[in-house]
């Protein structure tokens, strides 16, 4: 394709004027008449019976429409909420029906909901309400779950465990044999809880007569929400109508068919008006899914010359109480730990269980931070076991560029890249030797500044039909219309539904690009399932090189009809056409060029078009693609430590980014500031604790801490350009390559400070105190 | 997020505020700036019947000195305090402890009034009025009476104020000129409450310490006096080997909590390191 | 025991009965119909429904309706001349400020109150001025550029038209 100014171009967002000016339109901005408001009443045990609900009190206070129960809505429900494959087809795991209604399993889970005539009355009728329960003895973490005479949460599970699988390539027993160094380490990813700054919320609003459901919801992915709803509820999918308006982020935690969707569908439909759920940020601490939350044992067989001949390794992932609709698919991690290394051996074992928490899925990355920060901490251990600098033992270990497309231990196939071209434009920017001497010199005055490395090799861009049947039980491939209207202007619908990430722009961006049209003659359209074929959403950084590609493939269809109602009108044959910046013209004639808007104009008269010719000019695409795509990258953490308090501090942060073509730089640059953020946030704040009867400690801001302006440095990226061979545009994907790559180089920078002290390893998050306690440990002083 | 249903008034002077406080009794509840009360409601952790809005009085928002005191009405904002020429000068304790708590907007809205009667253990005032002797003043049915800072921080969440008594005025000596100050705040992030934070006031003359008093906050449930480090250093010479030693002795007394912050030998640790630097930064140049 | 509350809104005048317990943010969103302040938590740490209220900016999830009787109160929706920006909100457009745009409004709320203490802070002085205020998509890099750039053009009187790019700045 031509690159043109359009591709590679940082064009302002068009999404912003109204979201600048407080014109958004978020889910809570939504008013209607006759709108109810409901209260979800949640769980306030971690594990126990229901022995009964006494509503009465609560349905006689004022303004209230309804109280219903568990029990009094589990009819309705023909089907549970939706779970898929995710990497593991083999698990046990339970129905997970929208409200609970004999037994509790996490604080926060729904056991009854009020619906009244305003949200004070909802929540007012909500405390009268008296809630009888039996408790049961909760299952706190992963290793309480694993024990023999632990309680089981699902007895049709019949143990904790859902699943225990494995995932193995070549010899590991041989690399083990020889070894010249073999390194035990126990890594853990603690829980995380996704906290996009807009909580959730739904508007549905049933019609009995038509028998139409149309739902509002702050979600990722409309289109799977509409399936499922007409799953659960009964209704004919042709009858709902799923619409994402402006969705305040989602980092994957607004990926799944959520309770409160059907529940605020089935009031609806229930009292015939439209009603409406709006989740505080204490609901959203506890009902919206939370991420992480492993246990990783590794074991690391290398040489004393830094090759690493094998990794042995158990990811014990706590699922929450319930299989979450992509709670497996943190398993993904097992298929790519070797990430852009050639590593001769892997053995894997995926263990999957069930705890007393609130339930697990995908958060910024979902798998693929866990994978990278494995296997970025083993090359730190071995650099420190056999004393080789961390750089010298990565570079030992990269996948040689001539090898490429080169096929992991797993079998999945590498698109391209020479994974030390980042590195090396890394190591310039950060100034490697002068670190090392500011480093020395900085102990001396009691302030440990250490460098910590992450050259990172991401799956993303879901995806191939074939394998991500394999991987989530549904194919995944990517959906857009471009459609021309008279005059010229040109609508496009995608399939993917953002929430941030400025797809307005950035699509219309690849029409302008292929059809010459003006920018804002373009108008991009989503996030509302009655107004194109189905689409699969957004997530896993997939929007631009799947449904971007759909875009870029539709244009070129619509460009070629052009050039054959060019031809007509020109008299020519459509070989001698040439179409260029939005005009086409006999070759070598361009002052005799007919225009795009003229030759859609055409278009929609059938007389003008050649006689074989159905009018219109507009081109649906679902484009499959061959292969995943695999951006890679290396990240440089410097970080400074108090030797006194432990206090530490991200002081510069490095980026070098090869995510192939980059449609608009400024867009990939602001993805990989928030992903950094994010990761460094699970590094040195963030951490979902429960105490000892399984209440959520950090259930609000205050406690739960995500990163602020003054926590973080400004950011310096810069790129490095490899064009993905498996989609025209060239491009892989940028959405989670930040967060991948920040949570570990800041760990790895950590341990490099605290070098001196003989530390080898600190969990996240590295607070002040676990610090001190290893300065301390060790031998630290207060100077 | 809705707090349950109150009712309120917001009477203009004092004595009508005092009066409607005795009529409601135990249900009623004393708003400032509301920002310690508001969340909790929201939650519905606390909820009160009654509301007696005391924002609407007049001259209960003022900083002066007069006969040898810095005088500060209840309502003062934590911005105000920051930005005051006054209390930079005469009182930079205070200054220096209200740019550290919570964020801008919190310090436009939050009174220092408030944050006293709230006697927030990880809260950044009490620890500076108990270090400078604050004596406070509080309006009740039976008309005014004084309480001494120390005295008047019960415990966690709990002052000797009555609940039909109203703080109205923070009154501080004027610390003698030369005496300086800090306050040293020890947090996981700027916006959060203190782990650990020291309230140092000290004056230094010639070499001697002729003053010096220490204020910890996060270190029990309610701010404590370093007596040991107060002990320790007056009197004696300000030199690094001397600031050393009596910092080493801040913890004494002490109870710090465990919370998902910090364990208490952690706070006990960083008490000393803090209260070091305190008294670095103060006599660094004598 | 409904009281009568009447504000000033961006110039416009307000009045309703309306419950003591109502939040100012409830008072502006829902009957003043004015939704491009947000609620982004129960406790006071986002910001995102920062407004100012007689000239300071406040979290107005944390005031009650009936404090704010009689006050002046600016929102987003104030900043804007018709279609012509504020220099911030122009300047959060120009330097890719947001992403979603939830926290925008009282990210700009708050970094107008930062630029009318200190018109000319440094990075490190924007930083701290929005602690108050968290961003989950940004990483807050282009949000500081983005007040960097308003504060040159506020600073010059300039129109909207903000510079195309400020260099970033080391910590300061």
């Amino acid at each position: 394709m031509a690159v043109s100014q359009l591709i590679g171009a940082s064009i302002k967002r068009r999404e912003d004027p109204e979201l600048v000016t407080g014109s958004g339109n978020f889910v809570d901005d939504m008013s209607q008449t006759a709108l109810a408001y409901l209260y979800v009443v949640r769980s306030t045990q971690a594990h126990a019976r229901i022995e009964g609900i006494e509503a009465s009190r609560a349905k006689e206070a004022d303004g209230v429409l309804a109280v219903w129960t568990g029990k009094d809505l589990q009819p309705e429900f023909q089907a549970p909420l939706p779970v898929t494959t995710s990497f593991v087809p083999e698990k046990k795991y339970p129905n997970h029906y929208p409200i609970a209604s004999d037994r509790v399993r996490y604080v926060g889970e729904p056991v009854a909901v009020v619906v009244a005539t305003s949200k004070a009355a909802a929540e007012d009728a909500a405390e009268r309400l008296d809630i009888r329960y039996e408790p049961l003895s909760p299952v706190l973490d992963i290793e309480a779950a694993l024990k023999k005479d632990a309680p089981v949460l699902h007895d049709d599970v019949g143990s904790n465990i859902a699943y225990d699988v494995k995932r193995a390539g070549g010899d590991i027993e041989t690399a083990f044999r020889d070894a010249d160094v073999r390194i035990t380490q126990r890594i853990i990813q603690q829980r995380l809880i996704p906290v996009a700054v807009e909580g959730r919320g739904v508007v549905a609003d049933y019609k009995k007569f038509a028998k139409t459901l149309t739902v509002t919801s702050s979600t990722q992915i409309p289109h799977f929400v509409k399936i499922w709803l007409g799953v659960i509820l009964g209704i004919p999918e042709s009858n709902v109508r799923v619409i994402a308006p402006d969705v305040g982020g989602g980092f994957g935690s607004k990926i799944r068919v959520y309770p409160e969707e059907v529940l605020v569908a089935l009031a609806s439909r229930r009292l015939s008006r439209p009603v409406k759920w709006t989740e505080d940020r204490n609901e959203n601490m506890k009902a919206t899914h939370h991420g992480r939350s492993q246990i990783w044992d590794v074991e690391i067989a290398a040489k004393r010359d830094g090759k690493v001949l094998g990794v042995r390794t158990t990811q014990y992932l706590d699922l929450g109480a319930y299989c979450s609709q992509f709670g497996t698919f943190q398993a993904i991690a097992l298929l790519i730990i070797q990430g852009p290394y050639k590593l001769p051996a892997f053995d894997g074992r995926g263990v999957g269980v069930f705890t007393n928490r609130t339930p697990t899925d995908a958060y910024r990355g979902a798998g693929r931070p866990e994978a990278t920060y494995l296997i970025e901490r083993v090359m730190d251990l071995v650099a420190q076991e056999i004393g080789m600098d961390p750089v010298e033992v990565r570079r030992k270990n990269f996948v040689p560029p001539e090898e490429q497309p080169f096929t992991n231990l797993l079998g999945l196939t590498y698109d391209s890249g020479d994974y030390r071209i980042t590195l090396d434009k890394a190591l310039e920017l950060v100034d490697y030797p002068q670190f090392r001497r500011d480093q020395a010199e900085a102990r001396k005055r009691g302030k440990y500044l250490g460098i910590g490395f992450c050259t990172y090799l991401e799956i993303c861009g879901l995806g191939p039909s074939v394998a991500t049947t394999a991987a989530a039980g549904i194919g995944f491939w990517g959906m857009s219309v471009v459609n021309l209207h008279f005059t010229g202007k040109a609508t496009v619908i995608i399939g993917s539904s953002p929430h941030g990430q400025g797809h307005e722009t950035t699509f219309a961006q690849i029409v302008a690009n292929e059809l010459g049209l003006p920018l804002e003659d373009i108008d991009v359209v989503h996030g509302d399932t009655a107004i194109g074929p189905m689409g699969m959403d957004t997530y896993g950084s997939r929007s631009a090189s799947v449904d971007g590609t759909a875009v870029y493939l539709s244009s070129v269809k619509v460009r070629e009809k052009a050039r054959k109602i060019a031809a007509h009108l020109l008299e020519a044959a459509e070989a001698d056409i040439v179409y260029e910046d939005g005009k086409a013209f006999v070759k070598g004639t361009p002052s005799k060029a007919v225009t795009i808007q003229e030759i859609t104009g055409a278009a929609f008269q059938p007389h003008r078009l050649p006689p074989d010719m159905e009018g219109g000019m507009e081109a649906t695409t679902f484009f499959n693609p061959p292969n995943f795509v695999w951006p890679f990258g290396a990240h440089v953490a410097l970080v400074e430590i108090d030797g006194e308090t432990g206090g530490t501090r991200v002081v510069r942060y490095v980026a070098v980014d090869d995510c192939g073509t980059r449609i608009n730089p400024m867009v990939v640059d602001g993805q990989l500031h928030g992903g950094i953020a994010q990761g460094i946030g699970q590094a040195l704040f963030e951490e979902a604790r429960y105490d000892e009867t399984g209440q959520l400690k950090t259930g609000t801001l205050v406690d739960y801490m995500i990163p602020t302006a003054p926590d973080l440095p400004s950011f310096e990226t810069a790129a490095t350009v490899t064009p993905s061979p498996t989609n025209p545009l060239g491009v892989k994907g940028i959405g989670e390559a930040g967060t991948i790559a920040s949570s570990v180089a800041v760990i790895n920078a950590i341990v490099d400070a605290l070098s001196p002290f003989g530390v080898k390893d600190v969990d996240m998050p590295a607070t002040p105190e676990k610090i001190w306690h290893l300065m301390h440990r060790n031998g630290g002083t207060t100077r | 997020m809705i707090p349950a249903s109150f009712d309120y008034v917001a009477p203009r002077t004092l004595p009508e505020a005092v009066a409607e406080l005795v009529k409601h009794g135990q249900e009623a509840k004393v708003l400032a700036g509301g920002h310690s009360l508001i969340p909790l409601m929201k939650l519905r952790l606390s909820t009160p019947s009654f509301l007696v809005d005391i924002g609407r009085i007049n001259n209960l928002n003022y900083i002066r000195e007069d006969d040898g005191h810095i005088a500060i009405g209840a309502l003062t904002s934590h911005h105000d305090i920051e930005l005051s020429d006054l209390l930079k000068q005469k009182l930079p304790l205070l200054t220096s402890a209200a740019s550290q708590i919570g964020d801008p907007q919190v310090r436009n809205r939050g009174t220092i009034g408030g944050a006293a009667a709230h006697a927030d253990p990880n809260g950044d005032f009490p620890a500076c009025l108990l270090a400078l002797d604050a004596e406070l003043k509080v309006v009740g049915p039976k008309g005014e009476r004084t309480i001494a800072a120390k005295d008047f921080f019960v415990d966690t969440f709990t002052t000797s104020l009555q609940p039909n008594e109203i703080l109205r005025e923070i009154r501080i000596a004027t610390p003698s000129p030369g005496s300086r100050a800090t306050y040293l705040k020890f947090s996981r992030r700027s916006q959060d409450w203190a782990i650990v934070a020291v309230a140092a006031q000290v004056r230094v003359t010639g070499h001697e310490v002729t003053q010096v008093a220490i204020g910890l906050t996060g270190m029990g449930s309610r701010p404590l006096r370093a007596s040991g480090v107060e002990q320790a250093l007056r009197g004696k010479g300000a030199h690094d080997d001397d600031i050393r030693k009596a910092a080493e002795r801040a913890a004494e007394g002490t109870d710090p909590p465990q919370d998902l912050n910090g364990s208490p030998d952690y706070r006990r640790h960083l008490v000393q390191v803090l209260t070091r630097r305190a008294l670095e930064q103060i006599t660094a140049h004598h | 025991m409904r009281r009568r509350v009447a504000v000033t809104i961006n110039g416009a005048k307000h009045e309703h009965e309306v419950e003591p317990r109502l939040l100012l943010v409830q008072y502006i969103r829902e009957l003043a119909g004015l939704t491009g302040t947000h609620v982004g938590c129960d406790t006071s740490n986002c910001g995102a429904c920062t407004v100012e209220l007689d000239g300071h900016s406040v979290k107005s999830c944390t005031v009650f309706a009936v404090q704010a009787d009689g006050a002046e109160i600016t929102t987003i929706e104030g900043l804007a001349q018709g279609t012509t920006l504020h220099p911030l909100q122009q300047a959060f457009w120009d330097e890719h400020g947001l992403q979603c745009g939830f926290c925008t409004p009282g990210m700009i709320m708050a970094a107008k109150q930062l630029l009318e203490r200190n018109p000319n802070p440094t990075e490190r002085e924007i930083r701290v001025g929005l602690e108050g205020n968290l961003c989950r998509c940004t990483g807050y890099h282009n949000i500081v550029k983005s007040i960097q750039a308003a504060a040159k053009v506020m600073a010059t009187g300039a129109g909207s038209k903000a510079p195309a790019a400020v260099a970033s700045q080391k910590e300061g």
